[in-house]
Protein backbone atom coordinates (compact mmCIF):
# COMPACT_ATOMS: atom_id res chain seq x y z
CA UNK A 1 0.00 0.00 0.00
CA UNK A 2 2.74 2.17 1.20
CA UNK A 3 5.23 1.16 -1.80
CA UNK A 4 2.37 2.08 -4.06
CA UNK A 5 2.09 5.41 -3.06
CA UNK A 6 5.49 5.87 -2.81
CA UNK A 7 5.18 4.50 -6.56
CA UNK A 8 2.48 7.11 -7.63
CA UNK A 9 4.07 10.02 -6.10
CA UNK A 10 7.30 9.39 -7.93
CA UNK A 11 5.11 8.84 -11.02
CA UNK A 12 3.41 12.23 -10.50
CA UNK A 13 7.06 14.13 -9.62
CA UNK A 14 8.74 12.98 -12.83
CA UNK A 15 5.55 14.00 -15.00
CA UNK A 16 5.71 17.46 -13.37
CA UNK A 17 9.66 17.31 -14.18
CA UNK A 18 8.72 16.48 -18.08
CA UNK A 19 6.43 19.37 -18.07
CA UNK A 20 8.75 22.08 -17.02
CA UNK A 21 11.75 20.84 -19.46
CA UNK A 22 8.69 21.14 -21.65
CA UNK A 23 7.76 24.57 -20.63
CA UNK A 24 11.56 25.25 -20.84
CA UNK A 25 12.48 24.27 -24.49
CA UNK A 26 9.13 25.86 -25.87
CA UNK A 27 9.71 29.39 -26.09
CA UNK A 28 13.38 28.25 -27.90
CA UNK A 29 11.68 26.37 -30.34
CA UNK A 30 9.14 28.41 -31.18
CA UNK A 31 11.47 31.49 -31.49
CA UNK A 32 13.83 29.07 -33.83
CA UNK A 33 10.92 27.56 -35.79
CA UNK A 34 9.20 31.09 -35.99
CA UNK A 35 12.73 32.98 -37.42
CA UNK A 36 13.84 30.05 -39.67
CA UNK A 37 9.95 29.64 -41.39
CA UNK A 38 9.83 33.49 -41.98
CA UNK A 39 13.57 33.96 -42.73
CA UNK A 40 14.96 30.85 -44.60
CA UNK A 41 13.39 32.85 -47.76
CA UNK A 42 15.32 36.19 -47.74
CA UNK A 43 18.65 34.15 -46.16
CA UNK A 44 18.59 31.83 -48.98
CA UNK A 45 19.22 34.46 -51.61
CA UNK A 46 22.73 35.08 -52.20
CA UNK A 47 22.01 38.73 -53.12
CA UNK A 48 20.77 38.97 -49.47
CA UNK A 49 24.94 38.65 -48.42
CA UNK A 50 26.37 40.51 -51.16
CA UNK A 51 24.42 43.74 -51.47
CA UNK A 52 23.24 46.71 -49.13
CA UNK A 53 19.94 47.82 -48.67
CA UNK A 54 17.73 49.10 -51.65
CA UNK A 55 14.41 51.03 -51.51
CA UNK A 56 11.88 49.22 -51.07
CA UNK A 57 10.02 47.28 -54.30
CA UNK A 58 13.92 47.19 -55.86
CA UNK A 59 14.83 43.69 -56.18
CA UNK A 60 18.08 42.53 -55.15
CA UNK A 61 18.44 43.97 -51.51
CA UNK A 62 20.62 42.78 -49.02
CA UNK A 63 22.51 42.89 -45.53
CA UNK A 64 25.82 43.21 -46.62
CA UNK A 65 26.38 46.30 -44.78
CA UNK A 66 25.04 44.80 -41.85
CA UNK A 67 26.67 41.81 -41.67
CA UNK A 68 30.23 43.56 -41.72
CA UNK A 69 29.29 46.59 -39.56
CA UNK A 70 27.98 44.08 -37.01
CA UNK A 71 31.92 42.47 -37.73
CA UNK A 72 33.09 45.27 -36.92
CA UNK A 73 31.37 46.77 -34.09
CA UNK A 74 31.85 43.69 -31.91
CA UNK A 75 34.93 43.33 -33.08
CA UNK A 76 35.91 46.70 -31.67
CA UNK A 77 33.89 46.44 -28.97
CA UNK A 78 35.84 42.69 -27.57
CA UNK A 79 39.45 44.50 -28.33
CA UNK A 80 38.52 47.31 -26.29
CA UNK A 81 36.44 44.82 -23.75
CA UNK A 82 37.73 41.65 -22.93
CA UNK A 83 41.57 42.54 -22.74
CA UNK A 84 40.38 45.01 -19.76
CA UNK A 85 37.41 42.19 -18.47
CA UNK A 86 40.46 39.46 -18.60
CA UNK A 87 42.93 41.84 -16.63
CA UNK A 88 40.45 43.21 -13.92
CA UNK A 89 38.62 39.65 -13.56
CA UNK A 90 42.43 38.29 -12.66
CA UNK A 91 42.84 41.29 -9.80
CA UNK A 92 39.48 40.50 -8.37
CA UNK A 93 40.08 36.50 -8.22
CA UNK A 94 43.96 37.09 -6.79
CA UNK A 95 42.80 40.08 -4.40
CA UNK A 96 39.68 38.55 -3.65
CA UNK A 97 39.29 40.14 0.20
CA UNK A 98 40.79 43.34 -0.30
CA UNK A 99 38.06 45.98 -0.61
CA UNK A 100 38.77 47.79 -3.64
CA UNK A 101 38.13 44.06 -5.00
CA UNK A 102 34.73 44.51 -3.13
CA UNK A 103 33.51 47.53 -4.88
CA UNK A 104 35.00 46.86 -8.07
CA UNK A 105 32.60 43.67 -8.09
CA UNK A 106 29.73 45.44 -6.59
CA UNK A 107 30.36 47.84 -9.81
CA UNK A 108 30.42 45.14 -12.07
CA UNK A 109 27.28 43.10 -10.81
CA UNK A 110 25.18 46.39 -11.44
CA UNK A 111 26.77 46.66 -14.95
CA UNK A 112 25.23 43.54 -15.82
CA UNK A 113 21.98 44.58 -14.13
CA UNK A 114 22.15 48.05 -16.35
CA UNK A 115 19.20 48.20 -18.95
CA UNK A 116 21.42 48.53 -22.31
CA UNK A 117 19.04 51.08 -23.34
CA UNK A 118 20.67 53.17 -20.45
CA UNK A 119 24.26 51.92 -21.92
CA UNK A 120 23.16 53.44 -25.12
CA UNK A 121 22.50 56.70 -23.80
CA UNK A 122 25.50 56.88 -21.65
CA UNK A 123 27.52 56.66 -24.61
CA UNK A 124 25.94 58.85 -26.38
CA UNK A 125 26.02 61.86 -24.10
CA UNK A 126 29.84 60.47 -23.96
CA UNK A 127 30.89 59.71 -27.44
CA UNK A 128 28.26 61.43 -29.85
CA UNK A 129 27.74 64.33 -28.54
CA UNK A 130 30.63 65.68 -28.03
CA UNK A 131 31.69 65.63 -31.68
CA UNK A 132 27.71 66.42 -33.13
CA UNK A 133 27.36 62.95 -35.40
CA UNK A 134 26.76 59.67 -34.82
CA UNK A 135 30.01 57.04 -35.44
CA UNK A 136 30.72 53.37 -35.10
CA UNK A 137 33.36 53.54 -32.79
CA UNK A 138 30.73 55.12 -30.13
CA UNK A 139 28.52 52.02 -30.69
CA UNK A 140 31.77 49.65 -30.10
CA UNK A 141 31.93 51.61 -26.54
CA UNK A 142 28.54 51.16 -26.02
CA UNK A 143 28.97 47.20 -26.37
CA UNK A 144 31.89 47.34 -24.66
CA UNK A 145 30.37 48.44 -21.32
CA UNK A 146 28.06 45.74 -21.98
CA UNK A 147 30.31 43.05 -22.55
CA UNK A 148 32.89 44.20 -19.92
CA UNK A 149 31.06 43.18 -16.42
CA UNK A 150 30.64 39.69 -18.31
CA UNK A 151 34.26 39.15 -19.59
CA UNK A 152 35.16 40.31 -15.83
CA UNK A 153 32.99 37.65 -13.36
CA UNK A 154 33.61 35.28 -15.82
CA UNK A 155 37.48 35.56 -15.61
CA UNK A 156 37.08 35.49 -11.97
CA UNK A 157 35.11 32.64 -11.53
CA UNK A 158 37.05 30.46 -13.86
CA UNK A 159 40.46 31.42 -12.03
CA UNK A 160 38.40 30.65 -8.47
CA UNK A 161 38.09 27.32 -9.99
CA UNK A 162 41.58 26.57 -10.48
CA UNK A 163 42.90 24.31 -7.80
CA UNK A 164 45.20 26.58 -5.04
CA UNK A 165 47.61 24.35 -5.34
CA UNK A 166 48.83 24.93 -8.86
CA UNK A 167 49.09 28.53 -7.34
CA UNK A 168 51.53 27.53 -4.61
CA UNK A 169 53.21 25.67 -6.53
CA UNK A 170 54.10 28.67 -8.95
CA UNK A 171 54.93 30.83 -5.99
CA UNK A 172 56.86 28.26 -4.64
CA UNK A 173 59.16 28.54 -7.48
CA UNK A 174 60.23 32.38 -6.68
CA UNK A 175 58.08 33.26 -9.65
CA UNK A 176 56.24 37.17 -8.65
CA UNK A 177 52.53 36.77 -7.77
CA UNK A 178 51.21 38.38 -11.14
CA UNK A 179 53.49 36.46 -13.07
CA UNK A 180 51.75 33.52 -11.23
CA UNK A 181 48.41 35.00 -11.79
CA UNK A 182 48.96 36.03 -15.66
CA UNK A 183 50.98 33.82 -17.04
CA UNK A 184 50.37 30.16 -15.09
CA UNK A 185 46.45 31.13 -13.08
CA UNK A 186 44.81 32.48 -16.19
CA UNK A 187 46.09 29.53 -18.48
CA UNK A 188 45.04 26.78 -16.35
CA UNK A 189 41.28 28.82 -16.38
CA UNK A 190 41.47 29.33 -20.18
CA UNK A 191 38.38 27.59 -20.77
CA UNK A 192 36.48 29.11 -19.05
CA UNK A 193 37.56 32.72 -19.57
CA UNK A 194 37.87 31.70 -23.77
CA UNK A 195 33.87 30.18 -22.71
CA UNK A 196 32.80 34.01 -20.64
CA UNK A 197 34.45 35.97 -23.59
CA UNK A 198 33.21 34.44 -26.62
CA UNK A 199 29.51 35.14 -24.57
CA UNK A 200 30.23 38.35 -24.01
CA UNK A 201 30.46 38.52 -27.92
CA UNK A 202 27.08 36.24 -28.46
CA UNK A 203 25.61 39.06 -26.17
CA UNK A 204 26.96 41.98 -27.85
CA UNK A 205 26.49 40.73 -31.84
CA UNK A 206 22.51 40.53 -30.87
CA UNK A 207 22.08 43.78 -28.82
CA UNK A 208 19.62 46.64 -30.46
CA UNK A 209 19.27 49.42 -27.52
CA UNK A 210 23.20 50.88 -27.19
CA UNK A 211 23.46 51.02 -30.94
CA UNK A 212 20.37 53.13 -31.71
CA UNK A 213 22.01 56.44 -30.95
CA UNK A 214 25.19 55.54 -31.17
CA UNK A 215 26.33 53.81 -34.26
CA UNK A 216 22.91 54.83 -35.67
CA UNK A 217 22.58 52.27 -38.71
CA UNK A 218 23.80 53.07 -41.99
CA UNK A 219 21.79 51.92 -45.70
CA UNK A 220 25.31 51.60 -47.01
CA UNK A 221 28.36 49.84 -47.07
CA UNK A 222 30.63 51.75 -44.84
CA UNK A 223 34.16 50.91 -43.03
CA UNK A 224 35.11 54.18 -41.91
CA UNK A 225 34.15 53.51 -37.36
CA UNK A 226 33.98 57.81 -37.55
CA UNK A 227 30.93 56.78 -39.66
CA UNK A 228 27.35 55.65 -38.35
CA UNK A 229 27.38 52.42 -39.16
CA UNK A 230 24.62 49.35 -39.85
CA UNK A 231 24.54 46.20 -37.28
CA UNK A 232 22.16 43.44 -38.18
CA UNK A 233 19.78 44.37 -34.59
CA UNK A 234 19.37 47.39 -36.39
CA UNK A 235 18.59 45.82 -39.76
CA UNK A 236 15.76 43.68 -37.97
CA UNK A 237 14.72 46.64 -35.85
CA UNK A 238 14.42 49.32 -38.95
CA UNK A 239 12.80 47.13 -41.63
CA UNK A 240 10.54 45.19 -39.19
CA UNK A 241 8.83 48.49 -38.31
CA UNK A 242 7.81 49.06 -42.56
CA UNK A 243 4.82 48.52 -44.17
CA UNK A 244 6.80 46.62 -46.75
CA UNK A 245 6.67 43.02 -47.19
CA UNK A 246 10.03 42.43 -48.83
CA UNK A 247 11.56 44.83 -46.16
CA UNK A 248 9.78 42.74 -43.19
CA UNK A 249 11.74 39.83 -45.38
CA UNK A 250 14.70 41.32 -44.77
CA UNK A 251 14.52 41.79 -40.71
CA UNK A 252 13.61 38.33 -41.13
CA UNK A 253 16.15 36.94 -42.60
CA UNK A 254 18.53 39.55 -40.63
CA UNK A 255 17.57 38.03 -37.70
CA UNK A 256 18.33 34.18 -38.68
CA UNK A 257 21.80 35.21 -39.43
CA UNK A 258 22.00 36.53 -36.40
CA UNK A 259 20.45 34.00 -34.58
CA UNK A 260 23.18 31.32 -36.44
CA UNK A 261 25.67 34.11 -36.15
CA UNK A 262 24.99 33.80 -31.75
CA UNK A 263 24.89 29.98 -32.45
CA UNK A 264 28.32 29.14 -34.08
CA UNK A 265 29.96 31.38 -31.31
CA UNK A 266 28.12 29.33 -28.94
CA UNK A 267 29.13 26.14 -30.76
CA UNK A 268 32.61 27.52 -31.01
CA UNK A 269 33.46 28.18 -26.93
CA UNK A 270 31.91 24.85 -26.18
CA UNK A 271 34.54 23.29 -28.49
CA UNK A 272 37.39 25.60 -27.31
CA UNK A 273 36.29 24.90 -23.78
CA UNK A 274 36.68 21.02 -24.43
CA UNK A 275 40.19 21.22 -26.32
CA UNK A 276 41.25 23.16 -23.25
CA UNK A 277 39.75 21.45 -20.79
CA UNK A 278 41.05 17.96 -22.83
CA UNK A 279 45.01 19.90 -21.80
CA UNK A 280 44.09 20.37 -18.56
CA UNK A 281 43.03 16.96 -18.08
CA UNK A 282 39.99 17.60 -16.66
CA UNK A 283 36.97 15.65 -17.63
CA UNK A 284 34.52 17.01 -20.78
CA UNK A 285 31.15 17.31 -18.94
CA UNK B 1 57.89 -7.45 -5.51
CA UNK B 2 60.34 -7.04 -3.68
CA UNK B 3 59.97 -3.45 -3.85
CA UNK B 4 56.61 -4.04 -2.10
CA UNK B 5 58.31 -6.25 0.52
CA UNK B 6 60.71 -3.42 1.55
CA UNK B 7 57.54 -1.09 2.10
CA UNK B 8 55.76 -3.71 4.19
CA UNK B 9 59.06 -4.61 6.27
CA UNK B 10 59.98 -2.56 9.07
CA UNK B 11 62.25 -0.09 9.06
CA UNK B 12 66.03 -0.31 8.36
CA UNK B 13 67.64 2.33 10.29
CA UNK B 14 70.22 4.11 8.52
CA UNK B 15 73.69 4.77 10.71
CA UNK B 16 74.62 7.67 11.88
CA UNK B 17 75.17 10.26 9.55
CA UNK B 18 78.67 12.04 9.12
CA UNK B 19 78.28 15.72 10.63
CA UNK B 20 77.80 18.41 8.15
CA UNK B 21 77.42 22.35 8.53
CA UNK B 22 74.03 23.67 9.47
CA UNK B 23 72.12 24.61 6.27
CA UNK B 24 69.07 26.13 8.33
CA UNK B 25 68.98 26.98 11.91
CA UNK B 26 65.73 27.34 13.54
CA UNK B 27 65.95 29.36 16.30
CA UNK B 28 62.82 29.68 18.82
CA UNK B 29 60.13 30.04 16.11
CA UNK B 30 56.77 30.27 17.02
CA UNK B 31 53.64 30.83 14.90
CA UNK B 32 50.12 32.87 15.08
CA UNK B 33 47.41 32.47 12.73
CA UNK B 34 45.73 35.58 13.65
CA UNK B 35 45.73 35.13 17.68
CA UNK B 36 46.07 31.06 18.06
CA UNK B 37 49.34 29.78 18.26
CA UNK B 38 50.36 27.18 16.41
CA UNK B 39 53.93 26.74 16.97
CA UNK B 40 55.87 27.24 20.26
CA UNK B 41 59.01 28.28 21.01
CA UNK B 42 60.80 25.54 18.17
CA UNK B 43 64.84 25.43 18.01
CA UNK B 44 66.64 22.84 15.74
CA UNK B 45 69.37 23.25 13.02
CA UNK B 46 68.76 21.77 10.00
CA UNK B 47 72.45 19.93 8.29
CA UNK B 48 73.44 20.32 5.15
CA UNK B 49 73.10 17.96 2.36
CA UNK B 50 71.38 15.85 4.74
CA UNK B 51 67.18 14.70 4.78
CA UNK B 52 65.34 15.35 8.07
CA UNK B 53 61.87 14.66 8.44
CA UNK B 54 59.39 16.23 10.30
CA UNK B 55 57.36 13.76 11.76
CA UNK B 56 54.29 13.28 14.68
CA UNK B 57 50.66 13.63 14.26
CA UNK B 58 47.93 15.88 12.44
CA UNK B 59 47.52 19.25 13.68
CA UNK B 60 51.49 19.24 15.53
CA UNK B 61 52.55 21.89 13.35
CA UNK B 62 55.03 20.06 11.10
CA UNK B 63 53.76 21.16 8.28
CA UNK B 64 53.46 25.04 9.38
CA UNK B 65 57.00 24.69 10.21
CA UNK B 66 58.13 23.53 6.92
CA UNK B 67 55.94 26.46 5.21
CA UNK B 68 57.88 28.80 7.33
CA UNK B 69 61.26 27.93 5.81
CA UNK B 70 60.18 29.59 2.22
CA UNK B 71 57.93 31.62 4.07
CA UNK B 72 54.62 30.10 1.86
CA UNK B 73 52.44 31.20 5.07
CA UNK B 74 53.06 34.51 3.59
CA UNK B 75 49.57 33.65 1.31
CA UNK B 76 47.66 33.24 4.74
CA UNK B 77 46.47 36.39 5.39
CA UNK B 78 46.98 37.42 9.35
CA UNK B 79 49.54 34.37 9.88
CA UNK B 80 52.77 35.85 11.21
CA UNK B 81 56.32 34.20 12.84
CA UNK B 82 58.42 34.98 15.45
CA UNK B 83 61.98 34.23 16.08
CA UNK B 84 64.71 33.49 13.81
CA UNK B 85 65.26 30.67 10.56
CA UNK B 86 68.88 31.60 9.19
CA UNK B 87 69.81 30.47 5.97
CA UNK B 88 73.58 29.75 5.63
CA UNK B 89 74.61 31.46 8.88
CA UNK B 90 73.47 34.79 6.71
CA UNK B 91 69.80 35.35 5.77
CA UNK B 92 67.29 35.44 7.77
CA UNK B 93 63.87 33.71 6.19
CA UNK B 94 61.44 34.84 9.10
CA UNK B 95 62.27 39.13 7.88
CA UNK B 96 64.28 38.89 4.73
CA UNK B 97 62.38 41.13 2.01
CA UNK B 98 63.68 39.23 -1.11
CA UNK B 99 60.81 36.64 -0.89
CA UNK B 100 61.50 36.03 -5.03
CA UNK B 101 64.89 34.80 -4.00
CA UNK B 102 64.47 33.14 -1.09
CA UNK B 103 61.91 30.86 -3.06
CA UNK B 104 64.68 30.23 -5.49
CA UNK B 105 66.84 28.74 -2.78
CA UNK B 106 64.30 27.41 -0.66
CA UNK B 107 62.18 25.07 -3.50
CA UNK B 108 59.14 23.20 -2.24
CA UNK B 109 57.41 19.98 -3.37
CA UNK B 110 53.76 19.50 -2.24
CA UNK B 111 51.63 16.42 -1.38
CA UNK B 112 49.58 16.30 -4.43
CA UNK B 113 51.45 17.14 -7.58
CA UNK B 114 49.82 19.76 -9.49
CA UNK B 115 51.20 19.78 -12.92
CA UNK B 116 50.84 22.99 -15.15
CA UNK B 117 48.42 22.45 -17.65
CA UNK B 118 50.93 22.09 -20.76
CA UNK B 119 53.46 19.89 -21.64
CA UNK B 120 55.98 18.04 -19.74
CA UNK B 121 58.88 20.22 -21.18
CA UNK B 122 56.93 23.26 -20.36
CA UNK B 123 56.63 22.21 -16.74
CA UNK B 124 59.96 22.34 -15.96
CA UNK B 125 60.93 25.12 -18.69
CA UNK B 126 58.34 27.35 -16.95
CA UNK B 127 60.17 29.26 -14.28
CA UNK B 128 63.60 29.24 -16.48
CA UNK B 129 61.43 30.88 -19.24
CA UNK B 130 59.98 33.39 -16.86
CA UNK B 131 63.64 34.37 -15.42
CA UNK B 132 64.83 35.06 -18.88
CA UNK B 133 67.17 32.47 -19.76
CA UNK B 134 68.28 31.86 -22.77
CA UNK B 135 66.87 29.11 -24.94
CA UNK B 136 70.01 26.55 -24.75
CA UNK B 137 70.49 26.95 -20.81
CA UNK B 138 66.87 26.15 -20.78
CA UNK B 139 66.81 23.01 -22.95
CA UNK B 140 70.08 22.09 -20.49
CA UNK B 141 68.18 22.81 -17.33
CA UNK B 142 65.13 20.82 -18.47
CA UNK B 143 67.56 18.19 -19.51
CA UNK B 144 69.09 17.91 -16.42
CA UNK B 145 66.32 18.49 -14.07
CA UNK B 146 64.78 15.89 -15.55
CA UNK B 147 67.62 13.04 -15.03
CA UNK B 148 68.09 14.52 -11.62
CA UNK B 149 64.23 13.57 -10.85
CA UNK B 150 64.78 10.04 -12.53
CA UNK B 151 62.16 11.00 -14.81
CA UNK B 152 64.19 11.70 -18.32
CA UNK B 153 64.10 7.56 -19.16
CA UNK B 154 60.35 7.89 -18.75
CA UNK B 155 59.48 10.65 -20.80
CA UNK B 156 62.22 11.79 -23.14
CA UNK B 157 60.77 10.32 -26.05
CA UNK B 158 57.15 12.05 -25.11
CA UNK B 159 58.46 15.50 -23.69
CA UNK B 160 55.68 17.13 -25.55
CA UNK B 161 52.74 15.53 -24.10
CA UNK B 162 50.49 16.84 -21.35
CA UNK B 163 51.89 16.76 -17.90
CA UNK B 164 48.38 15.80 -16.48
CA UNK B 165 48.84 12.23 -18.63
CA UNK B 166 51.34 11.18 -16.44
CA UNK B 167 51.13 8.85 -13.84
CA UNK B 168 50.94 10.54 -10.50
CA UNK B 169 54.36 8.95 -8.91
CA UNK B 170 55.32 10.54 -12.39
CA UNK B 171 53.98 13.78 -12.05
CA UNK B 172 55.63 13.98 -8.63
CA UNK B 173 59.10 13.49 -10.08
CA UNK B 174 57.97 16.09 -12.61
CA UNK B 175 57.30 18.06 -9.82
CA UNK B 176 59.97 17.52 -7.98
CA UNK B 177 62.21 18.21 -11.66
CA UNK B 178 60.49 21.84 -11.88
CA UNK B 179 61.82 22.64 -8.27
CA UNK B 180 65.42 21.36 -9.25
CA UNK B 181 65.39 23.66 -12.72
CA UNK B 182 65.33 26.46 -10.65
CA UNK B 183 68.84 25.53 -8.96
CA UNK B 184 67.50 25.56 -5.03
CA UNK B 185 69.91 24.97 -2.25
CA UNK B 186 67.41 23.75 -0.13
CA UNK B 187 63.86 21.00 -0.66
CA UNK B 188 61.15 21.16 1.41
CA UNK B 189 58.70 18.45 0.40
CA UNK B 190 55.08 18.63 2.14
CA UNK B 191 54.14 14.60 2.73
CA UNK B 192 55.11 14.03 -1.10
CA UNK B 193 54.57 10.71 -1.20
CA UNK B 194 51.05 10.35 0.48
CA UNK B 195 49.06 10.01 -2.29
CA UNK B 196 51.05 7.46 -4.24
CA UNK B 197 50.87 3.82 -3.96
CA UNK B 198 53.63 2.25 -2.36
CA UNK B 199 56.54 1.67 -5.55
CA UNK B 200 55.87 4.89 -6.77
CA UNK B 201 56.55 6.22 -3.11
CA UNK B 202 59.88 4.01 -3.76
CA UNK B 203 60.73 5.96 -6.36
CA UNK B 204 59.89 9.39 -4.64
CA UNK B 205 62.02 7.78 -1.58
CA UNK B 206 64.76 6.63 -3.42
CA UNK B 207 65.35 9.91 -4.86
CA UNK B 208 65.19 12.07 -2.11
CA UNK B 209 68.50 9.73 -0.90
CA UNK B 210 70.00 10.76 -4.01
CA UNK B 211 69.42 14.36 -3.85
CA UNK B 212 70.30 14.43 0.00
CA UNK B 213 74.16 14.30 -2.26
CA UNK B 214 73.85 17.96 -3.38
CA UNK B 215 70.80 19.54 -1.59
CA UNK B 216 69.82 19.91 1.77
CA UNK B 217 66.08 17.99 1.90
CA UNK B 218 63.55 18.65 4.56
CA UNK B 219 60.73 16.27 4.50
CA UNK B 220 57.45 16.59 6.40
CA UNK B 221 55.30 12.59 6.98
CA UNK B 222 53.54 11.41 8.88
CA UNK B 223 54.84 8.02 8.01
CA UNK B 224 57.18 6.99 10.69
CA UNK B 225 58.47 4.10 8.02
CA UNK B 226 59.18 6.17 5.53
CA UNK B 227 60.98 8.60 8.23
CA UNK B 228 63.00 5.61 9.43
CA UNK B 229 64.21 4.81 5.47
CA UNK B 230 64.97 7.92 4.35
CA UNK B 231 65.80 10.56 6.99
CA UNK B 232 69.47 11.15 8.79
CA UNK B 233 67.66 13.63 10.90
CA UNK B 234 64.58 12.90 12.14
CA UNK B 235 62.15 16.06 14.34
CA UNK B 236 59.38 14.65 16.20
CA UNK B 237 56.37 16.94 17.19
CA UNK B 238 53.67 17.29 18.87
CA UNK B 239 50.39 19.64 19.90
CA UNK B 240 50.36 20.25 23.39
CA UNK B 241 47.08 18.93 24.88
CA UNK B 242 46.18 21.78 26.69
CA UNK B 243 47.42 24.88 25.20
CA UNK B 244 46.45 23.15 21.34
CA UNK B 245 50.05 24.48 19.91
CA UNK B 246 52.81 22.32 18.00
CA UNK B 247 56.14 21.89 20.36
CA UNK B 248 59.03 20.22 19.11
CA UNK B 249 60.11 16.82 21.71
CA UNK B 250 62.67 15.70 19.88
CA UNK B 251 65.65 16.45 17.52
CA UNK B 252 68.58 13.96 16.71
CA UNK B 253 69.81 11.21 14.18
CA UNK B 254 67.03 9.09 13.16
CA UNK B 255 68.80 6.81 14.72
CA UNK B 256 69.36 7.41 17.80
CA UNK B 257 65.17 8.60 17.68
CA UNK B 258 64.33 5.71 16.71
CA UNK B 259 66.07 3.23 18.83
CA UNK B 260 67.06 5.31 22.20
CA UNK B 261 64.54 8.28 22.38
CA UNK B 262 64.92 10.45 25.31
CA UNK B 263 61.82 11.35 25.80
CA UNK B 264 58.95 9.05 26.73
CA UNK B 265 56.54 10.47 24.57
CA UNK B 266 58.78 9.74 21.46
CA UNK B 267 59.01 6.34 22.55
CA UNK B 268 55.18 6.61 22.84
CA UNK B 269 54.49 7.75 19.31
CA UNK B 270 57.42 5.23 17.58
CA UNK B 271 56.33 2.25 19.25
CA UNK B 272 52.53 2.84 18.78
CA UNK B 273 51.34 3.18 21.74
CA UNK B 274 50.35 6.70 21.31
CA UNK B 275 46.56 7.71 20.56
Amino acid sequence: MRRQRRLARDLWFRFLIYVAAVVALLPLSLVLAYTISNGWRAAMQPDFYLHFERPEGIPGAGVQHAIVGTLELVGMASLLAIPVGIVVGTHLAEYRQHRWATWVRLAGDVLVGTPSIAIGLFAYALLVAPFHHFSALSGAGALAVLMLPVVMRTTEGALLLVPVGLREAGLALGLPRWRVALQLMLRAAAPGVVTGALLAVARAAGETAPLLFTSFGNRRLVFNPAEPMQALPLTVFHNALTPYKDLEDQAWGAALLLVVLVLIVNLASRFALRRQLALAGRGTS
Amino acid sequence: MEQLQAVIQPPALRAVPGATRTKLKVERVSFYYERFKALQDISLEIPERRVTALIGPSGCGKSTLLRIFNRMYDLVPGSRAEGRVILDEATDIVTTHDLLGLRRRVGMVFQRPSPFPMSIYDNVAFAPRLLGWPRRRVEETVERSLRDAALWDEVKDRLKSPGVALSGGQQQRMSIARCLAVNPEVILMDEPASALDPVATLKIEDLMSRLAERYTIVVVTHNMQQAGRVADYTAFMLMDPVQRFGELVEFGPTVELFNRPRDQRTEDYITGRFG
